[in-house]
């Protein structure tokens, strides 16, 4: 369980089997029928057409780290420094996430570096897609 | 379609004061503005037939605070760069004839927090649900985001990114309405507090209060005005995304890339005969993927022309004359001030003024690469 007082996400109709996802341990993206390209965040349609003809799909949990900023100032429900991150999935889209199992500095994150999902639940509800250096890779 | 120079800039001033505010409110900061507007024109409320300003204010609040009635209103909020959209909205509506004389405004009480509009969590948005849960803390944990991948990609150094900081500084210097003058070198940026790495707080905007204002009309009757004009001579607009994350590419605004072009183009002009640049810089990564995106530089080569000297005091582009985001003020939506430096080159009255300068190019950044806008101004018409 993650720290108290970090910002919960509510989800709308739209994004709900995303987080019923996470909290079955599956990351679930969406697929466009028209492309067969991968999207997120989530949506009932294809951003690449417009087409309804989308599926979701589950995802292999496989990402590279793209990007990210380490924070060092306070906020609730987080230990100052922690790194701020935006990982690219194998399949394609990128998300913000957190990086875990991982020293919090330049040194150790090292752009794409081969990161996995790792499931941490923010409370009973809600849990967060967060991500940490993949085995192979350690 | 509207030509080059058929629009021309006849108002523009900045708060009374800038900085710290603290005896003025919000919206006050509009009206002062505003005002200071009007008087160099010799234009009174009465004669303002078009109101735009960016939201949370609404045009009907600074329309009914100012006593004026407009034809014609915009309340377009893309972030810090919505002046530059409003600027160019309003120039298509005095084209088309929907208004005559077009006040913008902006006010805002960024340190003094003044009535400020406070900023509710929305965990059912989609940054509340795929940004905000990670512990993001406002712009200087969201704009820098792609800036290690843009160093990456482009063999981009830390030193270099200090520099941007260093150069605008040197144009502070210059001006005694600036916040911060006293020069600095890249190792004081490098030795400054961290906030989010890889930026230190020297290359993160200041907190201010102020607020400025921009009159515009047709340039047939600008010559009524005490005001030198300066004309509109291409302006652009995009939006790409407001979650930082996914941008398409992370070394480059596709909104920049949109925004920037298109009013290069309809200027007509070449970038060459560009005098003058403004690229919002909020942050300090702001200047290189302006220069690039605009195609002032090859991708990969705008940390090198900052660093050989090419947008500081005396360099061939001289950029963010007034000190920028960085140095001179920045109340949380900075386009306004980048507006009124172009202005105030064109007219010849910066205190930091550029000998001679005829275009000046004023590139805005909205909301973390969400949005941007892009004014091409010359003293001259075409």
């Amino acid at each position: 369980m993650l720290a108290p007082g970090r910002p919960k996400p509510k989800p709308t109709p739209e994004t709900q089997h995303f987080w019923d996802g996470c909290k079955q341990g599956k990351l679930l993206l969406q697929r466009c029928g028209d492309t067969g390209r991968a999207y997120f965040p989530p949506r009932p349609f294809s951003p690449y057409t417009g087409t309804r003809n989308v599926e979701v799909f589950e995802a292999s949990g496989r990402a590279k780290l793209h990007s990210y900023v380490i924070h060092h100032r306070p906020v609730p429900g987080f230990t100052p420094p922690y790194a701020i991150a935006v990982v690219e999935l194998e399949e394609g889209p990128r998300m913000m996430t957190n990086i875990i199992d991982c020293e919090q500095t330049p040194e150790a994150l090292q752009l794409d570096m081969t990161m996995e999902v790792a499931f941490t639940p923010l409370d009973e509800e809600v849990t967060l897609p967060l991500f940490r250096p993949a085995k192979e890779s350690k | 379609m509207i030509r080059p120079g058929e629009i021309a800039v006849v108002g523009a001033a900045e708060s009374t004061k800038i900085g710290a505010v603290p005896g003025m409110s919000q919206i006050m900061l509009h009206a002062d503005a505003a005002l200071n507007a009007m008087e160099e024109t010799g234009l009174k409320p009465s004669d303002i037939d078009g109101v735009a300003c960016v939201g949370p204010m609404m045009p009907q609040q600074i329309a009914h605070y100012l006593g004026i009635t407009p034809k014609w209103v915009d309340g377009t909020g893309v972030g810090g760069c919505s002046f530059m959209l409003h600027v160019r909205h309003a120039a298509a509506a005095i084209h088309a004839g929907y208004a005559r004389t077009i006040l913008i405004t902006h006010g805002e009480s960024g340190k003094s927090r003044i009535n400020a509009t406070p900023r509710p969590p929305e965990p059912e948005g989609l940054n509340g649900q795929f940004e905000v849960p990670y512990g993001p803390f406002g712009p200087p944990t969201l704009f820098p985001i792609p800036v290690l991948r843009y160093m990456k990609e482009r063999g981009v150094s830390h030193e270099d990114l200090a520099m941007v900081a260093v150069v605008q500084r040197e144009w502070a210097g210059r001006n005694p309405r600036a916040m911060f003058r006293d020069p600095i070198t890249v190792d004081d940026v490098l030795n400054s507090r961290m906030i989010a790495y890889p930026f230190r707080i020297l290359q993160c905007c200041l907190v201010t209060d102020g607020g400025g204002a921009l009159i515009l009309t047709s340039a047939d009757r600008a010559k009524d005005f005490p005001t030198k004009p300066v004309y509109i001579l291409g302006t652009g607009e995009s939006v790409e995304t407001n979650m930082v994350s996914q941008m398409e590419d992370f070394t480059s605004s596709r909104a920049f890339r949109v925004a920037g072009p298109t009013a290069i183009e309809a200027a007509g002009i070449d970038r060459s005969a560009v005098d003058h640049m403004m690229i919002y810089d909020a942050f300090a990564h702001l200047p290189l993927y302006g220069l690039e995106d605009l195609g002032f530089c090859k991708p990969g080569e705008a940390a090198g022309f900052i660093r050989e000297g090419n947008t500081r005091p005396g360099g061939k582009l001289p950029l963010n004359t007034n000190g920028g985001g960085l140095s001179y003020t920045h109340t949380g939506m900075y386009g306004m001030f980048a507006l009124q430096e172009s202005i105030r080159q064109m007219r010849g009255t910066a205190p930091a003024q550029v000998p001679n300068a005829k275009i000046s190019v004023c590139h805005g950044v909205g909301g973390m690469f969400s949005a941007s806008g892009t004014v091409v101004f010359s003293n001259e018409k075409p």
